[in-house]
């Protein structure tokens, strides 16, 4: 589904992702572990599309396309989700809205017919009861005066509508208390299926506690320095960073 | 960072979408202003012969004046001796009572601008007087409105039907010395709407009047009349838009509301005249002077206004809140594209007791515009406890545009109370890409996140108007939406 190969990447003149590999299959959990300032942010904005990053070699394929040539709402209405790390606000902007203008917006390019409001108000209802959101929720301003949790709430929330392929969780887990990471996790395990992938990027291990990867991968210095199973992110914790620093030099 | 600029800049440099001239036959004066032409134009509209004296008066006053110079804006110099003063399709002479007499050319045109009147006829609630250039050519739902007691008809119908209770009204809020454009205004209007609403009457419907530009350089100078008796209640609505032209028009309109002891006027405004090109070439200059005046206890006026078009815009609808606990509004989002300048905001007066004043100002910016919101609170000295609220947020599309403020604050009363609150803000790439990774396109998006930040004063808005506003602020933006 996924297959990212020799992937490099510039901000400005500053190298930052320097020949990542990486292959996800439909259905596979994949956690990316490292650092700060290993480039597990720019990683997730380079699939997603944002603006301000270079790849000077390599590529990126997804579901047989080449990804890197496709606007980010291209890629969005394809089945990519990122889920953001700091998510934005967007003043006056009801949640709802912007849920059903997005849905809409995907089904409309894979043409499907577009949901009306009392269907979309029933399936909307359905997940956020599962989320364990307040329904008023629903009304309030995109992200606007919103905790980190909510915010974060949110963005499963969004994924759990749009129902994507794959999912990029942006470090999902920061700023989260442990009940919060909690619901979080069930969110995230409750969209787990056979045909949908998963990229966590995540600084800490505890989400891997909730949510368990298929493979753990390490980022630093711009590469992946070590793969391996669950097991990979315990030693991790265990070791520290400095540990694979060391492995790999 | 540039990539998503750069969208932001092909996104709003659109085409005008409702840029067309209608071919109609128009009987036009030459260009040029006189006491004859004046003599002239009030000849051929038959008017009484204080409306004459009246016009004559403003001219001569209108001729010792200078045009304003304090806004934030540039104006090339306007020669007020190229403009047509009068224009109107020929056959005024035996005005159409039905559509089936309506020019089918000119049914043409509000057709292509979305407001077929055969469709708002069956929209229930809204009576339409339409204005095409100077003279009204269409006026529906008048059966009903009469059985009201309500006169809703363009004032030149009124000052041969009504001439007293014109006399009585006309020129008492902004008199004829009141500035140089509403001087100009009352030397030489052609038309606009007159609504009277006698006392203890609840209007049935929303009033609606649209205006549109027409003939080539021809100035429009519309006047609007309206009076709430006490204890009556009305919703007036205006929208306009305006054919493609090279040439600047002249536009400079004047409104007047008076409203008696607890009666309200809810004045609602959608603004779409052509803007210029993306170069700033042509595009309406639009001078407006609109003024309420409460002059009974626990009266109230409020005043919406949606301002997405003109090269040119200089309108501070304001409220002299004469009687007791009287209270005024003013809701207004203005946008500004390529090179369009606005200087708009309100006046706020208070005179009387217990006095309130309310005003929620949101300007967007884009291109290379600038826009710019001036308003005065001003409290008297008998206005015991006078309380004013203002909010004013800016908010720039791309990074060569201006937003500007001046609030003026007067007060000469100790128990007053007057708050001020702004902000400024841009829209971030950030969010932009958020929508985009949710699958909207970025012209969806900027649309979206402009109708977010006026959400406050849409909610004003009467709900088909509303729709119809963000419509408006879509297609100026990004020419797609609606």
């Amino acid at each position: 589904m996924l297959s990212i190969e020799n992937l490099h990447v510039n901000v400005g003149d500053k190298p930052i992702l320097k020949g990542v590999n990486l292959q996800i299959k439909p259905g596979e959990v994949h956690a990316i572990m490292g650092p700060n300032g290993a480039g597990k942010s720019t990683l997730s904005h380079v699939l997603s599309g944002k603006a301000g990053y270079n790849v000077t070699e390599g590529s990126v394929t997804y579901a047989a396309e080449n990804l890197l040539d496709m606007d980010p709402e291209i890629r969005a209405r394809k089945g990519v989700f990122l889920a953001f790390q700091y998510p934005v606000e967007i003043p006056g902007v009801s949640n709802i809205y912007l849920l059903k203008a997005a849905l809409n917006s995907i089904r409309k390019y894979q043409g499907l017919d577009e949901v009306d409001a009392m269907d979309f108000l029933a399936m909307v209802k359905d997940k956020v009861k599962l989320l364990q959101i307040d329904e008023k929720f629903l009304y309030r301003a995109v992200n606007e005066g919103f905790s980190g949790g909510e915010k974060k709430r949110n963005e499963i929330l969004q994924a759990a509508i749009l129902e994507p392929k794959l999912c990029i969780l942006d470090e999902t887990d920061s700023g989260l208390d442990i009940d919060a990471l909690k619901i979080v996790a069930d969110g995230v395990n409750s969209l787990r299926s056979a045909e949908r992938s998963f990229l966590m990027i995540t600084h800490y291990q505890r989400l891997l506690d909730y949510v368990i990867p298929d493979y753990v991968h390490v980022l630093a210095h711009g590469q992946i320095v070590k793969s391996g199973g669950p097991e990979l992110a315990l030693e991790l914790e265990a070791k520290g960073y400095q540990w694979v620093e060391e492995q790999a030099a | 960072m540039s990539s998503s600029t750069e969208e932001i800049t092909n996104l709003i440099s659109q085409e005008y979408k409702q840029g067309f001239v209608t071919e109609l036959e128009v009987e036009t004066f030459p260009p040029g202003l006189d006491e004859e032409v004046i003599t002239k134009l009030s000849k051929i509209k038959n008017e009484p012969d204080f409306m004459l004296e009246y016009r004559l008066k403003a001219f001569r006053h209108w001729q010792t004046m200078k045009e304003p110079d304090w806004a934030q804006l540039n104006i090339d110099p306007i020669d007020y001796q190229a403009i047509s003063y009068y224009s109107a399709p020929k056959k005024d002479s035996d005005k159409p009572q039905s559509l089936d007499e309506i020019d089918p050319e000119l049914l043409e045109t509000y057709k292509k601008l979305g407001i077929p009147l055969d469709e708002q006829e069956r929209l229930a609630g809204v009576a339409v007087d339409a204005v095409f250039d100077s003279v009204s050519v269409a006026t529906t739902f008048k059966g009903k409105l009469n059985e009201a007691g309500v006169i809703f008809c363009p004032i030149s119908e009124a000052l041969q039907e009504y001439p007293e209770l014109v006399k009585q009204y006309l020129g008492t809020v902004v008199p004829e010395t009141d500035n140089f454009f509403a001087s100009l205004n009352a030397a030489v209007f052609t038309d606009g709407s007159f609504v009277y609403i006698p006392k203890g009457v609840r209007c049935p419907m929303e009033l609606s009047t649209y205006f549109r530009i027409n003939a080539a350089n021809t100035g429009q100078f519309e006047r609007t009349l309206i009076i709430a008796d006490e204890n009556s209640h009305v919703s007036y609505l205006e929208g306009c838009t305006a054919p493609m032209r090279d040439e600047n028009q002249l536009h400079a309109a004047v409104v007047e509301l008076i409203v008696m002891e607890n009666a309200e006027i809810k004045y609602s405004t959608v603004q779409n005249w052509y803007p210029g090109d993306e170069n700033g070439i042509g595009g309406i200059y639009n001078f407006v002077t609109k003024r309420a005046e409460c002059r009974g206890d626990n009266s109230k006026v409020s005043w919406t206004q949606v301002e997405t078009g003109s090269a040119i815009t200089w309108k501070y609808p304001s409220c002299v809140l004469l009687g007791d606990n009287s209270v005024g509004e003013f809701y207004s989002v203005a946008l500004t594209n390529n090179y369009q300048q606005a200087d708009t905001g309100t006046k706020m007066i208070h005179i009387g007791k217990n006095t309130s004043s309310t005003i929620i100002s949101k300007g967007i910016s884009a291109g290379k515009a600038q826009n710019t919101y001036r308003g005065l609170v001003k409290v008297g000295k008998n206005a015991v406890n006078a309380r004013n609220y203002t909010q004013c947020d800016s908010l720039l599309v791309g990074d060569k545009c201006g937003a500007h403020t001046f609030p003026y604050i007067e007060v000469k009363q100790p128990t007053a109370q007057v708050e001020h609150e702004a902000t400024t803000s841009k829209i971030s790439e950030d969010q932009l890409f958020f929508c985009q990774q949710r699958g909207l396109s970025a012209e969806d998006a900027v649309s979206m996140i402009v109708n977010g930040f006026c959400k406050e004063v849409f909610k004003e808005l009467p709900m088909e108007f509303a729709v119809e506003a963000q419509a408006l602020l879509g297609i100026s933006l990004e020419g797609s939406v609606g």
